[in-house]
């Protein structure tokens, strides 16, 4: 059933069909309506939940860590700066191989303090060995919930997940949205079965210290689990469609791309704006399209290479800024490199950092400048302030 | 009661000889018993008693980081809970990741509540990475970054008192035991696990290697640090001292020419003033605690 709901308490609704046993998370702006309305939850007896009310986002995943060893389904959410004091517990819970899903409002890191919306957090977490979905609505939010929490606890996968959305954007925006029933998300998503936990019946070591002659082989795993994810979150996206009708059964989203010639790349609610864009100056006959990117780790490479098969140009939009990188988003990096030796152009734009807003006419704008050649540079900067 | 002949710290971990921390785990898990899950903190103990395919650990082991082992702990102990599980939950944790890197984590966990327990194995510096002093180490101790020098007489500061700082958090029961009095140390480990909510234990671990002492002597350097009141046994229950081992005192002299971290209050001449210092200390431990037994005349 559709209801008009505000993007921080649809992901609550989300989280409690999902029934985590353990919830610990810390408050920061704009993640605290999660926060709150789980607290709710569990104070009303609706929600079946230890609730940690801890001192810090690093204690937050660490009891996260300990808990999910333990046995239990947790859940957490955080954002910004939150998200990089538990940068230490996100290489480690990965390591672990601990399938903790984790709500990243999406939102600029100081200095100078910053509480509006850009990416650079969790794209600054690239390499921690969490898969990173990113939602452009608040429909996708809520559903990315329930296919991440499968995902992560496949025993193939054994991932931590971030399931992306830009903070305010999406966090405190009302939308309409279909909050499965509890029984139907069961029906998805079943009990967690741990691969392995802390038990006195059945004693093993979790973390142990590992010489050069062990190391790398825990991160070839890793990495190979994360090549195995992009399957894995296609399966389960489109068993999801089959049952909600909502199908998420590719890493990417392609819009009006027939026949375009030049193509937008973008991860997040700033699709939609794409989207409209893209409809405007369809109009006025110019061959345009968007490749949405709804994972960013694992990287599609191999949709976006077909997707993009046969543009001229692409721009991909950058809510992150890599300092001293050549191409200075992180994006677009990885855009050029599924179309290595394509010949096709691939530029960068850092747009909308902190907060600002990003217009129909500015992605216009970008597509012009893509047009011309012209990219690998920040967008939308106040000429008078440099 | 304690089952003694439990074993399950198992032998050929990579300890130095005459580990004090090695030890403490043996008698912890004496102490505490089968039926428990142990969070442990990176260190001394992490490093050489899990080299990865081995382990000494014959409960459930987790090591995540070195400053979280209490988070950690908070969440394993909330699982249990769901789950309706009765494992103790124990965290083993050096000085470094007690005194100094994890005392937020710790902080928290006690304010929470949890029922866990919380043990220090307290070698006096970070060994792990090569003697550098903590919160923990004692005044006038030389480390790697407390020399002393011509300039220093070692660490500028006193021991941080930890024990204080967690009843101040309300814990139902905090204690200090030594590996130099096994029993006393194993009975405080099946108090602390048996008392609901969360407990401290700091237990005395000397360090053969970091102190400068040879392997064979770590028990009596341990007793050396209790008799002389340089290290005070108690127990503090909800708050209140009900017990403190009590000693004929020996002057501190005598723990501190043992061992070569504080061979330079000797050499090349008795440094009086610092030695009188230390002296105090003991004194002080011994006025707040209670433990003189006065020699009969």
């Amino acid at each position: 059933m559709m209801e008009i709901m505000e993007g921080s308490h649809a992901v609550a609704e989300a989280v409690k069909r999902c029934r985590p046993e353990v919830v610990s998370a810390y408050p920061i702006t704009p993640q605290t309506h999660i926060v709150e309305r789980l607290a709710e939850f569990v104070a009303d007896g609706e929600m079946e939940s230890d609730y940690l009310t801890v001192d810090s986002e690093f204690s937050a995943l660490s009891a996260c860590v300990g808990a999910s060893a333990a046995g239990s389904r947790v859940y957490s959410s955080t954002s910004s700066q939150g998200l990089i004091l538990m940068a230490e517990v996100c290489f480690n819970a990965s390591g672990m191989r601990l399938p903790i899903v984790m709500s990243i409002a999406n939102r600029a890191l100081g200095a100078p303090l910053s509480i509006w919306n850009d990416q650079q957090d969790s794209i600054a977490l690239r390499d921690s060995g969490w898969f990173q979905l990113y939602a452009e609505d608040v429909q996708e939010l809520v559903d990315y919930h329930f296919l991440s929490f499968r995902v992560a606890e496949d025993h193939n996968i054994l991932l931590p997940a971030f399931v992306c959305f830009d903070g305010f954007i999406l966090s405190h925006t009302y939308e309409p949205v279909d909050i499965p029933d509890q029984e139907e998300v069961d029906a998805y998503l079943p009990p967690f079965n741990p691969y392995q936990k802390l038990d006195a019946t059945d004693p093993i070591s979790m973390g142990m210290y590992a010489t050069p002659d062990y190391y790398m082989e825990f991160r070839y795993e890793l990495d190979r689990a994360m090549e195995r994810a992009s399957r894995a979150i296609k399966d389960a996206g489109q068993a999801f469609g089959e049952q909600f009708g909502r199908s998420y059964g590719s890493l990417v989203e392609e819009y009006r791309m027939d026949d375009a010639d030049t193509a937008l790349v973008a991860l997040g609610s700033i699709c939609g704006t794409v989207k409209d864009a893209v409809d405007e100056m369809r109009d006025a006959g110019r061959k345009v399209g968007l490749l949405k990117l709804r994972s960013f780790r694992p990287f599609p490479k191999e949709e976006v290479a077909k997707a993009l098969d046969g543009v001229s140009q692409v721009a991909v939009l950058e809510k992150n800024i890599s300092p001293g990188s050549a191409m200075k988003g992180a994006v677009g990096l990885e855009v050029k490199d599924a179309l290595w030796k394509t010949g096709i152009d691939v530029y960068s734009y850092v747009i909308g950092l902190g907060g600002r807003d990003v217009r129909k006419k500015d992605i216009a704008a970008v597509v012009d400048l893509a047009e011309r050649g012209r990219g690998d540079m920040f967008y939308g900067l106040r000429e008078e302030l440099i | 009661m304690v089952d003694t002949s439990l074993e399950l710290f198992g032998c050929g971990h990579r300890a130095c000889g005459g580990c004090g921390p090695a030890l403490a785990a043996r008698l912890i898990l004496k102490g505490a018993g089968e039926n428990s899950i142990v969070a442990a903190s990176t260190g001394c103990m992490e490093v050489f008693s899990t080299p990865y395919p081995e382990t000494a650990w014959q409960v459930p082991w987790i090591h995540s980081l070195f400053e979280n082992a209490s988070a950690v702990a908070s969440g394993i102990e909330a699982s249990l809970k769901r789950q309706g599980r009765s494992e103790h939950v124990l965290c083993i944790c050096g000085d470094g990741a007690t005194f100094d890197i994890g005392m937020l984590c710790i902080s928290g966990a006690f304010e929470r509540g949890h029922d866990i327990t919380y043990i220090c194995y307290d070698n006096e510096a970070y060994m792990n990475t090569g003697v550098q002093r903590s919160g923990a180490t004692p005044y006038d101790a030389s480390t790697t970054t407390s020399p002393a020098g011509k300039e220093s007489f070692g660490n500028k500061r006193p021991k941080k008192d930890m024990p204080q700082i967690l009843v101040a958090h309300g814990a139902p029961y905090v204690a200090t035991a030594s590996v130099a009095y096994p029993n006393d140390l194993m009975q405080k480990v099946e108090r602390a696990v048996n008392t609901p909510g969360p407990c401290y234990l700091q237990i005395h671990a000397p360090c053969s290697t970091g102190w400068g002492f040879e392997g064979g002597k770590t028990m009596e350097i341990g007793k050396l640090a209790i008799q002389t009141g340089l290290w005070v046994n108690f127990e503090m229950v909800d708050g209140e001292i009900a017990k403190a081992k009590k000693v004929v005192r020996k002057p501190v002299d005598e723990y501190l020419m043992a061992q070569k971290r504080f061979r330079h209050l000797f050499k090349p001449a008795r440094n009086e003033e610092e030695i009188a210092k230390i002296q105090a200390i003991a004194d002080a431990n011994a006025a707040k605690y209670g433990i003189d037994i006065k020699p009969k005349e």
